[in-house]
């Protein structure tokens, strides 16, 4: 089993954390992971990216550069990583920021509104969680307490009543994937 | 076993540093390995230890010199224009023998160069770096699990040896995030075997200990020098670390250090499944060299294939390893990206 992930969006979008939540879920559930966050001159503009492995092998390269699975918060993310995405894999989508579909046919195509969801769910800073709701969904890879016991370790104690939310967040981008 | 937990590269060897009794630590900011000092910034003071961040890099390898000569186990960390800022005083080091541990997490040069990942620093640490007939022990993690447990061994190589230890890294090794075990329990300064040459003050008891690299007298220099080279010797004898895998029946290898060295073993378990029979070699130290393994290799007919990001630097030490026995070719990548596994896949695979 390997999976190879890019997360893609704004800096504030949350593509960072949606990565590690990933890479730490891959931990939780016993497989070898690795996160390694895009620096320097992108993260002051333009698209930040991560690229996350699981494995229940040994983690070769930790950049990866044809993923199985892309996220793409922005435009710009997916104009940058669509091509790159294997044949077979998943493009997940921000449909609320992005007005043209990805053109690839050889693949998985989710388009999500995450911002239009996240404002339903009254917090515009869980459109990260919802999308991450519709990778569990669409690729089985980890499970909603696999992500939950993660975010527990991840977010300070005096946010933690924060988590009903996020896991709500979750379970509607589920949702979105259920329904299609 | 222990619990895993997900750290950076960065914030690993500082723990793991931390673990092996490091109290002392001084250092100037770079990207991309700021973590190193933030997280000492945050942790030594609790434990009793100090934290400087200098005016300068050349200041903070001074007073690398000062904590390490007074015995304490002493760290800096930086990335590579800092590094070439600190090899006055890594010579001065090495020369009075003092053990410390430098941490290059490497960046793509040359000059003030980029924030990328890159090996193009190899021969600085390998070749010495600062003026003069010395070594460096150096040691190349390819994880973040081994950030911690070589940053143990280089105090513990540094110490036994009198020498000053470098990890070699880069930014992808700094950034990074991975699972890392702690396996054995931290250690107390206290705990560690005493150092009866440091300059700690005499308590009236013994004649003064003096730690200098001066050698005005010809006499005098030349002792100093067959001095290290004699321990170079015993080093290079005792301390190799190597890693081979899927080497014994392979006709062409990979040898790789670092990042790249798991691109490289990405690509070779490809080119496996194409039933290529193709290997990784991986030095983890790269002073001492694995010079002996691999003339053993090239004496069973093997090729090799080294690839590195920079214009080809171990490359060198390999062939002359082999010196004329087998063919050495060489891929390398100096855009400040990583090769790619389909890029070095496509290399093997051209091989055959």
């Amino acid at each position: 089993m390997e999976l190879d992930a890019i997360f893609a969006g704004f800096g504030g979008q949350g593509v960072m954390l949606m990565g590690q939540l990933i890479a730490y879920g891959g931990m939780h559930a016993g497989l070898n992971v690795s996160w390694f966050p895009s620096y320097g001159p992108e993260m002051r503009g333009g698209t930040a990216n991560c690229s996350v492995v699981l494995s229940d092998g040994v983690v070769g390269s930790p950049v990866v550069a044809r993923p199985q699975v892309l996220v793409a918060m922005n435009k710009p993310s997916l104009e940058k990583f669509e091509a790159k995405v294997k044949p077979g894999g998943f493009i997940f989508y921000n449909a609320s920021l992005i007005d043209t579909k990805p053109t690839r046919t050889d693949v998985y195509v989710v388009p999500v509104h995450a911002n239009e969801i996240a404002a339903e769910l009254g917090n515009d800073k869980v459109g990260n969680m919802v999308m991450l709701g519709a990778i569990l969904a669409a690729t089985e890879i980890l499970s909603v307490d696999d992500i939950m016991v993660s975010l527990k370790k991840i977010l300070p104690e005096r946010r933690h009543h924060l988590l009903p939310l996020n896991e709500q967040a979750i379970r509607r981008g589920m949702e979105v994937v259920t329904a299609m | 076993m222990a619990e895993r937990v997900m750290m950076k590269g960065n914030e690993a060897v500082a723990e793991g540093a931390i673990r092996a009794g490091c109290r002392y630590f001084f250092g100037y900011p770079i990207t991309p390995q700021n973590e190193v000092p933030e997280y000492m910034s945050r942790r030594l003071p609790k434990i009793g230890g100090v934290f400087i961040q200098a005016e300068s890099e050349v200041s903070a390898i001074n007073m690398v010199y000062g904590a390490g000569g007074a015995g304490g186990r002493a760290m800096t960390s930086s990335s590579s224009p800092g590094i070439s800022l600190k090899q006055e005083g890594i010579s001065y080091i090495a020369t009075a023998e003092v053990p410390c541990v430098i941490v290059n997490m490497a960046r793509g040069g040359p000059g003030l160069g980029g924030l990328t990942p890159s090996q193009s620093d190899y021969f600085q640490a390998v070749k010495g770096g600062g003026h003069g007939d010395y070594h460096l022990i150096v040691l190349a993690p390819w994880s973040v699990q081994e950030m911690v447990d070589l940053v143990g061994l280089a105090f513990d190589l540094a110490d036994k040896y009198r020498n000053p230890a470098m990890i070699l890294g880069d930014a992808i090794l700094g950034q990074m995030m991975e699972p890392v075990t702690f396996k054995s329990e931290p250690i107390d300064p206290k705990d560690l075997p005493a150092k009866p040459w440091a300059t700690v003050g005499l308590s009236g008891e013994r004649k003064p200990n003096l730690i200098n690299s001066l050698g005005l007298l010809p006499e005098h220099l030349e002792s100093i020098n067959l001095r290290l080279q004699e321990k170079y010797k015993k080093i290079a004898e005792n301390e190799v670390r190597f890693e081979g895998t899927d080497v014994d029946d392979a006709d062409l290898v990979v040898v790789a250090y670092g990042t790249t060295s798991r691109v490289a073993k990405s690509a070779i378990d490809q080119a496996r499944k194409d039933g290529k029979k193709v290997g990784l070699f991986r030095p983890i130290t790269l002073w001492p060299f694995p010079t002996k393994q691999i003339q053993e290799l090239a004496a069973a007919g093997k090729r090799f294939l080294v690839v590195e990001m920079s214009a080809g630097q171990m490359v060198e030490d390999v062939r002359l390893a082999v010196n004329g026995e087998a063919s050495v070719e060489f891929f390398g990548k100096l855009n400040g990206a990583i090769p790619t596994v389909e890029e070095v896949y496509r290399e093997i695979m051209s091989r055959f």
